[in-house]
């Protein structure tokens, strides 16, 4: 039933939130187990919570189902980590920012101009080569407007990784047992 | 000061202001070496193996005659690492061994991989450079921490004095509790030399671990109903019953059921091999009983075990017509090689207890299934098919011969322990095993130079909690003893009366057997000594490496001078003994399933498959012989 690598050609993509104690050396442990089982991570996010206490982890990789399932369940043996889901597309708010930076001068300019405003992204920086565009939205949208540019020459591109929460009224750290880890 | 890169990456905390924040200032004043010590004598620390070394000698220097452990200085890391486990599965309490920095930590990472592998409750201490070295390749540094995430249950790195306490109280609850396992201690000499507060106890935070122990009402029902439909149940034992202390239980399941006990090889001994339900250990060498039982099984109760692929052999084939219910603490073992019809997280001991009345209940109310025909099978292989072997033809022992000897001459609370390799399979098969935590053996990690330091480790568990009256024996191979046999002094000088048989073939056997099976007898690498070419005894002559060790050197070339050295062996208890049992080189462990292979394809003696012969001794109904004609059909193909 082992599968390995657990990412395979045609592997369905998965966003797993995952919620961690705040503290050093945690990503280190996730990574290991992911490497561990060749799982290709697409994107990977860390950031601070509502909680001061807990950091999330959003992840997205095409995995397929059972090494998935398996890999969950070794995660939440890590004492450090406190709840895993794997969100379903279907009632969760997914985004992504991205930075990229277009060779685009006077001559094709008012193009690429046009495309921000139809995709109502900004532009951030301006200079006579080139042009910096800042986007935010799910992942279609960031590859279709990344998809027009690539013909005006892309000199520099970075993603942020997606960031995701399910939604609705409710917080993943309400599932979290007990109270404000706090006296490290 | 710029941080090093450790702190500026990972851990370490920048400044000593986050620190300042919770100030202690309650307590008892001492440095965080004494904190260490203190904390092992409030967790009621008995024993703690080790080897010293410069990043840890604080903590070294605040162990003296006052504390109340005693301390077990071992000549190698990976061995004081072994000790600890043999004390832990000895004695049910955790293992606990401090060694030193860099390569102290490094050697004993084998013996943390060991741990996890079996699940046993360990506490490795290792002393780490100062906080403003980490990062730095500073002398004797290795990242442990992170050298251990792969094979040890949790770990920690210490940088301040105040928080020895809390983390050792907590390493020693997450060892034990849930799934047992090693957990890392990294205490860097600055948190060993700077001042704290001490008290005790500590409040632990461990949000995140809630192992799960009690089973939830519906599947406890559904397992019952499931017995109450079976035919021709198994129960397939693993370690986590060990661990979870569960022989009564299991014993009480079997008797109820009338199921037939199969064990893997931590579990021998789990319920008395005198038990008629006892078929033996299952898989590559299991006996034909239980892993036939196990193949042509209805029901498959899996518990504390892990369909390991020694276990399982070829697993889309292994026990094809069986459903399963999967008894186990860890969450992440269930479904992780074979789908759970009946998935059941939770302690062993627990859940047994909580599902035999439910069994008892359908029983009241419906009547006992009859297994008649089910045992009228079992029995006859289990008196066609004993373990058996081949006699040598050079004159040498065999040492299929040699085991049962020591097993019939052995006090019945012998605490049995092996290395790893063919002795350990005949250790596993012929002794006669009659309580659990006798038997202790490397099975998942399979670590050659387990035996002796394990053994040091039990003898000393028996010295402390049974008052020496069980006698330790150690089997061990002649390469798999090498490999740590400079323990030797430490048996000696520690006053641990261990009893060593030596099967000393003068070859790596197990690597051999392959060799011979699968490698056209291509001894590659596998000869470590010929007497025709040295002219020597033996290289080392393993009476002299003994009696240089202070120990009792003895040698048995013949059934005589065997049982007379058995006989020796068993009436001396004040110093360690050593027989060195000459054995023949070409002797097989029998029953074996290639790796890979189907378990319906074992070999009982070679070209004996009993399992692909259903229509054959034993008469069977027609469901078992579709079984077996599946299983013939398969074997040609491969």
């Amino acid at each position: 039933m082992a599968s390995y690598p657990a990412s395979q050609p045609g592997s369905k993509r998965h966003t797993l939130s995952v919620l961690v104690e705040n503290r050093p050396g945690v990503l280190a442990r996730i990574a290991g187990l992911f490497a561990r089982r060749a799982f290709n991570i697409n994107s990977l996010s860390v950031s601070p919570t509502e909680r001061p206490d807990i950091s999330r982890v959003t992840v997205t990789a095409d995995v397929d189902e059972v090494p998935l399932e398996q890999i969950i369940k070794q995660l939440n043996k890590l004492l450090h980590v406190l709840k895993i889901v794997d969100l379903d597309p279907e009632t969760t708010v997914e985004r992504e920012l991205v930075l990229i930076k277009v060779a685009a001068d006077e001559s094709n300019r008012s193009d690429v101009l046009e495309i921000v405003r139809l995709f109502r992204v900004r532009v951030v920086d301006v200079n006579p080569e080139s042009l910096t565009i800042e986007a935010t939205g799910a992942g279609g949208k960031i590859d279709a407007l990344l998809g027009l540019l690539d013909h005006y020459g892309i000199i520099e591109l970075v993603r942020s990784g997606a960031v995701a929460m399910s939604r609705g009224p409710r917080a993943l750290s309400e599932k979290v047992i007990g109270s404000e880890i706090t006296g490290r | 000061m710029s941080p090093t890169p450790l702190q500026a990456f990972s851990g370490v905390t920048k400044s000593a202001a986050a620190h300042q924040k919770h100030a202690v200032t309650e307590g008892e004043k001492m440095t965080g070496a004494q904190a260490l010590v203190r904390a092992l004598e409030d967790l009621g620390v008995k024993d703690v193996f080790g080897v010293p070394g410069g990043a840890i000698l604080p903590v070294y220097d605040a162990i003296n005659e006052d504390t109340d452990f005693r301390f077990i200085l071992a000549r190698h890391e990976q061995a004081a690492g072994h000790a600890a486990e043999g004390y832990a599965v000895a004695t049910g309490e955790v293992g606990v061994c401090i060694v030193t920095s860099g390569p102290g930590a490094t050697n004993v990472i084998t013996a943390i991989a060991d741990a996890n592998m079996d699940s046993i409750p360990m506490i490795v201490i290792t002393g780490q450079v100062g906080v403003n070295s980490i990062g730095t390749d500073a002398f004797q540094e290795a990242d442990i921490v992170g050298a251990t995430y792969p094979v040890s249950k949790h770990s920690y790195l210490v940088t301040s004095a105040q928080d020895v306490p809390r983390v050792l109280a907590e390493a020693h609850y997450i060892a034990r509790s849930g799934r047992p396992g090693p957990v890392v201690v990294d205490l860097t000499k600055t948190a060993q030399n700077e001042e704290m507060y001490y008290s005790w106890p500590q409040r632990m935070i461990l949000p995140g671990y809630n192992p799960t122990t009690e089973a939830h009402g519906r599947v406890l029902t559904t397992a019952a109903k499931m017995f109450q439909r079976s035919f021709r149940p198994v129960l397939y034992v693993g370690g986590g019953a060990v661990r979870s202390d569960a022989g009564d239980e299991i014993k009480a399941l079997s008797d109820l059921t009338g199921a037939p006990i199969v064990t893997t090889l931590p579990a021998r001994g789990i319920v008395s091999d005198d038990d008629p339900a006892v078929l033996g250990m299952l898989g590559m060498h299991g006996t034909i009983a239980a892993t036939g039982a196990v193949q042509r099984s209805d029901l498959l109760v899996a518990i504390g075990a892990r369909f390991d692929d020694r276990v399982t052999g070829k697993l889309e084939a292994f026990a094809p017509g069986a459903r399963v219910i999967h008894i186990d603490i860890d969450p992440a073992e269930i479904g992780k090689n074979r789908t759970a019809d009946v998935p059941i997280v939770g302690d062993v001991k627990t859940v047994l207890q909580a599902l035999i009345p439910q069994i008892e209940q359908l029983h009241a109310e419906y009547g006992k299934p009859d297994l008649s025909s089910w045992w009228k099978l079992l029995d006859k292989w289990v008196e066609q098919y004993p373990v058996r072997y081949e006699e040598p033809t050079d004159g040498t022992l065999a040492p299929q011969w040699v085991v049962e000897q020591l097993s019939e001459a052995a006090d019945p609370n012998t605490i049995w322990v092996s290395g790893v390799g063919q002795h350990q399979m005949w250790a596993t098969q012929l002794i006669k095993f009659r309580k659990p935590h006798q038997w202790i053996s490397s099975g998942g990690l399979g670590t050659m130079g387990f035996g002796l330091p394990a053994a040091i480790g039990a003898a000393v568990g028996s010295q402390r909690y049974f008052n020496g009256d069980k006698p330790v024996w150690l089997i061990d191979g002649d390469g798999s003893f090498q490999m740590t046999s400079e323990e030797l002094a430490t048996a000696f000088l520690e006053g641990t009366p261990v009893k060593i048989a030596l099967l000393n073939n003068s070859v790596y056997g197990m690597v051999r057997q392959w060799q011979t099976l699968f490698y056209d007898k291509h001894y590659s690498a596998t000869i470590l000594h010929e007497e025709d070419e040295t002219g020597l005894v033996g290289c080392p002559d393993f009476v002299k490496l003994a009696e240089a060790y202070g120990c009792v050197g003895l040698r048995a070339r013949t059934k005589e001078e065997a049982i007379e050295c058995i006989r020796k062996a068993n009436e001396i208890n004040d110093r360690p003994v050593l027989i060195d049992f000459h054995v023949w080189k070409d002797a097989m462990v029998w029953p074996m399933v290639a790796a890979g292979d189907s378990n319906n394809n074992v070999t009982y003696m070679p070209g004996i498959k009993p399992l692909l012969n259903p229509t054959g001794d034993v008469r069977l109904d027609d469901a078992d012989d579709m079984d077996g004609a599946a299983a013939a059909d398969e074997n040609e193909e491969n």
